[in-house]
């Protein structure tokens, strides 16, 4: 996370909207999501969490249910997404995100619930809060970002880490004899009977982008269902902390983490895999 | 209409949760409260439709408050000591958040697992805070099973007057003896939205947060002075102190919760002997009655502060009296329960004799 992070919240509540009028109406192919705020991001060039955040907003928008939809925010990078999501928020303690969420859905029924949490959050601090989720099928949406790494404390190994990939605490790379394997999560929870829509995406192709934003919509849709927790995965990168170029963190990507994180729906509500 | 039943203390407080229109309990079993979790689970939602979930911890608990509550909706959750502790994380949220919620905590023997008999050793945690950060909860003492129901009713009250949440400190012997109980009709359930709510964003008006993350510190540091600021008032207006037998008293025994009633049963036997002794019950430990006992000072010889612990409210009582007349302390742990005739004996040894 850069230094922006510590911008204070006032910061965006006095950004004012950029002028646009250069651009005619009739000319513009593309714009903001009127459902996100006009704050910069704070994550750094190349990261994930600003497509995934983009992606959230237009699905909500394009759905039209900006006043039905309540999210909660982790502790990892993403701390701020209530800085730039422009919906009901909750700031959620570490890994407690879906505790948060199941308390706002058990008195909010009828309202799209969603926690955005990243991999130490869901996955060590928060395994048991994320299980029991799951396992009762609360109707909320998870959207999970992997990239194998702690990116707002500054690099430490995640539970997702890769075998022998480098951290700051795995400084000779994850030796799974005494750190343990990479925990597959998503597998994990896709296996009780309260998921009901289960998929693991990735963002660093504009294709993959669509298939993402495609899961989401689902994964907001479902929940009208009533018939149990949506999970998605996002595989992402984390430039700073892998200590690479946005470039060449999305080819480490695609050729170390997919080969373990493969992509694909895991569970879907018809009871086809992949 | 008001309906007297014979009833366990547990009990009483779950009928109550119901009768206040509390929209959602969160809750995870522990000794000695779990008929809290236990009743609601038989009773709420057909009687109101209350939601009561059972949560896979303590910590999911009171992180299920803490997103149940943002909502504006009457929320508790209830526990014992070592749960209590695991909430202190969550309960630091709300706090700083200022989300209104009720928290009731059965207190037991401590510490570690100590045991499931009834213990005040909590009074510390509950009343100074209790997780990190400086936060105040507002804390009710019942001392019978009636104020075990009545006190639901006026902690949601007093959570939703100042945004803040509130204690029931209580312990395992009031938790499960039966008495009877006059209850309060039943409140409907109600939302009543002030604006600040997470529930959904409409056109007009700006997207709600609910967080306790202020980067900066002088922003952080505004948010600490508003609490403190609330805090004072909360301190201003919302004492509650019963004072027996003070005024023509020359000693005082003071004790809360369960304790006050064997203090004024000691009371009576040394009014019995000869001996002017009054009794003061602080009902609110947070807001503590400093002043109470400040003024009773000029007038009373000695206080003898009585607790089940090794002596914690009796650091505020010393505190009250600035100097002026001796405090003493008499205690049990551990889950024992002082008898009227030890505090007796220890108000004619620590107080009237004037030894040390």
């Amino acid at each position: 996370m850069n230094e922006k992070a510590l911008i204070d919240d006032e910061h965006y509540e006095n950004t004012t909207l950029r002028d646009t009028t250069v651009i005619q109406p009739e000319n513009i192919v593309y714009e903001k999501p009127k459902t996100l705020k006009d704050a910069d991001f704070h994550y750094c060039p190349g990261c994930a969490h600003s497509v995934v955040h983009r992606l959230i907003a237009e699905v909500i928008e394009e759905m039209g249910i900006q006043s039905e939809v309540i999210g909660v925010a982790p502790v990892g990078c993403a701390v701020f997404a209530y800085n730039y999501l422009d919906v009901d928020m909750t700031e959620a303690a570490h890994g407690r995100a879906s505790a948060v969420a199941t308390g706002i859905k058990r008195v909010l029924p009828d309202k799209y619930v969603f926690s955005y949490q990243g991999d130490g959050d869901l996955a060590a601090i928060g395994t048991g809060e994320t299980i029991h989720t799951c396992n009762r099928g609360e109707n909320i949406l998870f959207i999970f970002i992997n990239n194998g790494i702690y990116g707002m404390t500054g690099g430490q190994m995640a539970p997702t880490t890769l075998p022998g990939m480098k951290s700051t605490t795995s400084p000779f790379g994850r030796d799974v004899s005494t750190m343990g394997n990479p925990l597959k999560i998503t597998e994990l929870i896709a296996a009780l009977p309260g998921t009901y829509y289960v998929t693991r995406q990735a963002v660093f192709k504009p294709g993959l982008v669509r298939k993402t934003k495609k899961a989401i919509q689902k994964g907001f849709e479902l929940q009208k269902d009533k018939k149990g927790t949506c999970f998605i995965e996002v595989v992402a990168n984390c430039p700073s902390n892998w200590k690479m170029t946005p470039l060449e963190s999305n080819h480490w990507l695609e050729e170390n983490m997919l080969p373990f994180y493969q992509l694909g729906d895991i569970k879907t509500p018809n009871g086809s895999n992949n | 209409m008001s309906e007297l039943k014979l009833m366990k203390g547990n009990e009483a407080l779950a009928e109550a949760a119901i009768r206040a229109g509390c929209d959602a309990y969160f809750g995870y079993p522990i000794t000695p409260q779990s008929e809290v979790l236990e009743y609601l689970s038989r009773e709420a939602e057909a009687r109101t439709g209350m939601t009561v979930l059972q949560a896979e911890s303590e910590i999911a608990s009171i992180n299920m408050v803490y997103g149940a509550a943002g909502t504006g909706k009457k929320i508790m959750t209830s526990s014992s000591s070592p749960g209590i502790s695991l909430m202190q994380e969550g309960i630091s949220y709300i706090a700083c958040a200022e989300l209104p919620c009720l928290i009731v905590n059965v207190n037991r023997g401590g510490p570690g697992l100590g045991t499931i008999q009834p213990a005040q050793s909590d009074y510390f945690q509950s009343v100074k805070g209790g997780g990190h950060g400086d936060y105040r909860l507002i804390v009710l003492a019942p001392s019978t099973v009636q104020e075990m129901s009545d006190f639901v009713k006026l902690s949601f009250e007093l959570a939703f007057k100042y945004r803040n949440p509130v204690m029931i400190l209580t312990d395992g012997a009031l938790g499960q003896m039966m008495e009877k109980v006059e209850f309060f009709e039943q409140q409907p359930r109600e939302d009543i939205i002030t604006g600040w709510e997470t529930i959904g964003k409409p056109d007009d008006r700006p997207s709600n947060v609910i967080t306790s993350l202020h980067i900066q510190p002088d922003k952080m540091e505004q948010i600490n002075i508003h609490l403190q600021k609330k805090y004072k008032e909360i301190e201003e207006n919302e004492i509650r102190v019963e004072m027996i037998d003070c005024e023509d008293a020359d000693y005082i025994i003071t004790g809360y919760g369960l304790v006050a009633r064997i203090c004024q049963k000691a009371a009576q036997m040394a009014r019995e002997k000869g001996l002017k002794v009054g009794v003061i019950r602080p009902i609110t430990l947070f807001p503590f009655p400093y002043e109470t006992y400040f003024n009773i000072a000029d007038k009373v010889k000695g206080i003898l502060d009585v607790e089940m612990n090794a002596g914690q409210m009796v650091e505020d009582v010393t505190l009250a009296v600035k100097g002026k007349i001796p405090v003493e302390f008499y205690g049990r742990m551990g889950g024992m329960v002082p008898t009227p005739e030890e505090i007796l004996e220890a108000l004619e040894q620590k107080i009237i004799g004037g030894a040390k």
